[in-house]
């Protein structure tokens, strides 16, 4: 069975060639996506931006930053995410982080922290808010009709008229429609409690071993499933590390695909970075069968989802 | 040597500006066209790629506009991707002061400095308004006065942010209360370019105490010369010098071989900008009520407009009109004076288009308007999306090298550096 790679980069440099040399590496190799770590107080560049950074200079792989929902304006992601797909042609993503750091709360100064039930909550109003402006712009909204003089057909544009227990959201989005419908939104949920509060296309989950991998996959029946795979590194995480040979990788990759998960996301290690992956690991599974490139552009489309419907335009057409 | 010019392109949004009926008109929303605008600009050497931005659609008779360009994609987003296709050009992007934290927002600015090795520009804009608070959580919760007020604790706290060298801070104050580790080393310029784009007297103050230039309407060059006095005698009370603050009015300008040509042209521009329909709009729009029974083709209202403030026709855009009434008369006697309708009227006194003629006089306007203290240089508005500005370059750009006072080659690598601001 051929399975879906991804890489998560995680870095504290600011110059640009040290995200696009790793991501053009990526491309190359005809890897699905990258994700982008990010999270506010750290050493880091903004996520979004370094994704949108290197969208012109790749063509395949997909580009999924992480952005918090508890300290951004949903309308504000909504509108970078939108438009990340629009730079990028279809390849963006989105890894929903909460954040419940006091530390990160008190660098915005706008609150105290949320405990656990609450940004979770919060978390899955932002992800519906965002998707109901993803969603907000049929596809058809540009019209640019000479006759009448009119550029949008406003029938085809919709108010979201969010209203929840953290913040209400009018819409429609100032960005039309994302080449995607709606970019994948992926989590990392190492915690089952998580899986059951948010409505994403992609989980991360740490599973310990195949067993494991394979449990979880039957909990969550109808989603991509990821296994997040530290390779080659003493990193502190809470994935399974693996150290060795190229070969040993691959078997374990063999060993860990009948499981039912849609693929892995290798977090390079300290002895195992991108060009390994891509240089070598990535042919050696080639050469097993393990990993076929996809042909598709889009991300959605490369990941097997099903085509986005846009919500309102069924309520139209009702 | 003579003062060197300024100039910046802007790419054109949701004013009715853009002729998107054009047949050469691309699209508004495909990343090929703001490559191609920003790969134009720096063929040119220009100064800097300019983008507008507006948080939510705009109403009129509580409806979504519909006549004019409508959506467009996220500032910092699409500026961090042109980042990558662009190697001197700078990039300016409008974010609001408003309904964004400084901790989020001096950190995407910072980042865009890095990723585009010191480039970033921002121009700074307020909102009071509930219509725009509707899509954010914190609502519409500033008043009118207050917003300036924010603005510049806004940008005394990013640049305080930006001075950590990602380090520790904390900032206390009427608007803000924050502290902790500012994850962003100091950027190539350490202060990205500051911008302002505000009229009022507020707006003038924080400008002259904040900010690097100023994005003016002010392009008459009496009302120019008027504005720029006005704003560079602010300086000195902040201890600044004139050189501080670049004064950059946005501006339009249609080429021709003859100068006739050219008027002729512009005369058709403008027809195709207002259309009958949008000629309703825009005069409604002073008139603040509904206008839709008027002929486009047929006289003013006799009827005076609705002074009404705090419920103004069009939602999502700056008051033009401090006095209606006034203004109204002016209209009304400029119509009966030369025999014009309600559309032709609309073309006259909406009209941008400030530099019209063959590539040498518009070369020569401009140079003019720099030496004798109109302004610092331009923000260039075409009506054609994206290749609205090949002309210029083509034409205009050689002759303002010829004359000295434009660059052709970029000095520095950071818009700091090329903008001559310490
Ligand atoms: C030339 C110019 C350009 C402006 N561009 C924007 C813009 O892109 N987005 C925005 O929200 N407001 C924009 N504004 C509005 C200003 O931010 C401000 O809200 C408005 O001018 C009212 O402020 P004032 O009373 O100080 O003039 C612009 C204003 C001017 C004069």
């Amino acid at each position: 069975m051929t399975l879906h790679l991804a890489i998560a980069l995680d870095g504290d440099s600011f110059a640009a060639d040290d995200w696009t040399t790793p991501v053009r590496q990526a491309d190359e190799a005809r890897l699905d996506f990258v994700t982008f770590q990010d999270s506010f107080g750290g050493r880091r560049p903004d996520a979004v931006q370094v994704a949108a950074r290197v969208a012109p200079l790749t063509r395949h792989v997909g580009l999924v930053p992480v952005a918090t929902t508890t300290h951004t304006e949903p309308f504000h992601l909504s509108t970078a995410l939108a438009t990340l797909d629009h730079v990028s042609r279809g390849r963006a993503g989105w890894q929903v982080r909460v954040s419940h750091d006091p530390a990160e709360a008190a660098l915005l100064g706008r609150r105290a922290p949320l405990e656990f039930d609450d940004l979770f909550a919060e978390a899955a109003d932002a992800i519906e808010v965002v998707r109901r402006l993803w969603d907000s712009w049929e596809d058809d909204a540009i019209i640019k009709d000479v006759a009448t003089g009119r550029f949008i057909d406003r029938e085809k544009l919709h108010y979201i008229d969010f209203s929840g227990a953290y913040f209400s959201v009018k819409g429609p989005s100032i960005v039309p429609r994302p080449p995607q419908g709606q970019p994948v939104v992926a989590a990392l949920a190492h915690d089952e409690r998580v899986w059951s509060r948010l409505d994403v296309d992609v989980y991360f989950v740490t599973p310990a071993d195949a067993d494991q991998a394979a449990k979880i996959v039957r909990r969550l029946p109808g989603r991509k499933v990821f296994a997040d795979l530290v390779v080659g590194g003493r990193t502190p995480t809470d994935a399974a590390v693996f150290t060795g040979t190229t070969t040993q990788l691959a078997d374990l990759v063999a060993a860990w695909s009948g499981s039912g998960i849609a693929g892995f996301r290798l977090r390079p290690g300290e002895d195992y970075g991108v060009s390994a992956i891509t240089g070598e690991l990535v042919p050696e599974l080639r050469r097993r069968g393990l990993f076929t490139p996809s042909p598709q552009q889009r991300l959605r489309e490369r990941l097997g989802l099903p085509q986005a419907v846009n919500r309102y335009q069924e309520v139209a057409r009702a | 040597m003579p003062k060197q010019i300024i100039l910046a392109a802007h790419f054109p949004g949701v004013n009715n500006t853009t002729v998107w009926s054009d047949p050469r008109a691309g699209s508004q929303i495909d990343f090929d066209s703001f490559e191609y605008l920003a790969r134009t600009a720096e063929r040119g050497k220009f100064d800097f790629f300019f983008l507008a931005e507006g948080l939510r659609l705009r109403e009129q008779r509580g409806l979504i506009h519909d006549l004019d360009v409508v959506g467009r994609p996220d500032t910092i987003t699409v500026l961090a991707a042109l980042a990558a296709v662009t190697t001197h050009l700078g990039l300016a992007g409008t974010l609001n002061a408003t309904y964004h934290e400084p901790y989020e927002l001096a950190r995407q600015l910072a980042t865009l400095d890095h990723l585009s090795g010191g480039r970033a520009a921002w121009n700074v804009v307020t909102s009071p308004g509930a219509f725009f608070g509707e899509n954010f959580r914190r609502g519409g919760f500033l008043d009118h006065a207050d917003r300036y007020v924010r603005a510049g604790e806004f940008i005394e706290t990013a640049r305080k942010l930006w001075d950590t060298d990602g380090g520790e801070f904390a900032v206390k104050n009427s608007q803000f209360d924050i502290k902790g580790r500012f994850g962003v080393p100091r950027s190539p310029q350490g202060h990205p370019v500051v911008l302002q784009a505000g009229d009022s007297d507020g707006g003038r103050e924080l400008a002259a105490r904040h900010a690097d230039a100023i994005f003016s309407r002010h392009h008459q060059i009496d009302d120019a010369r008027r504005f720029y006095r006005d704003v560079k005698d602010r300086l000195g009370k902040y201890g600044r010098s004139e050189d501080s603050l670049k004064i950059i009015p946005g501006v339009s300008y249609v080429l021709g071989d003859s100068d006739a040509d050219a008027q002729e042209k512009a005369h058709h521009i403008r027809r195709q900008q207002v259309s009958p329909q949008t000629a309703i709009l825009l005069l409604e729009q002073l008139w603040n009520t509904d206008l839709s029974g008027y002929d486009p083709e047929g006289p003013l209202p006799e009827t005076d407009p609705v002074l009404d403030e705090s419920d103004t026709i069009i939602k999502g855009r700056a008051g033009m009109y401090p006095d209606r009434l006034k203004t109204a008369n002016e209209w009304r006697a400029r119509a009966e004076a030369k025999n014009l309708s309600i559309r032709d009227l609309i073309i006259e006194v909406t009209g941008r288009q400030n530099f019209i003629g063959t590539a040498s006089r518009v070369a020569e306007q401009f140079d003019e308007y720099v030496q004798t203290g109109a302004c610092d240089g331009f923000i260039l508005v075409s009506h054609l999306t994206p290749a609205g500005l090949d002309d210029f370059v083509d034409q205009v750009v050689p002759l303002l090298q010829e004359r000295g006072v434009f660059r052709t080659e970029y000095s520095a690598t950071t818009l700091r550096g090329n903008l001559g601001l310490a």
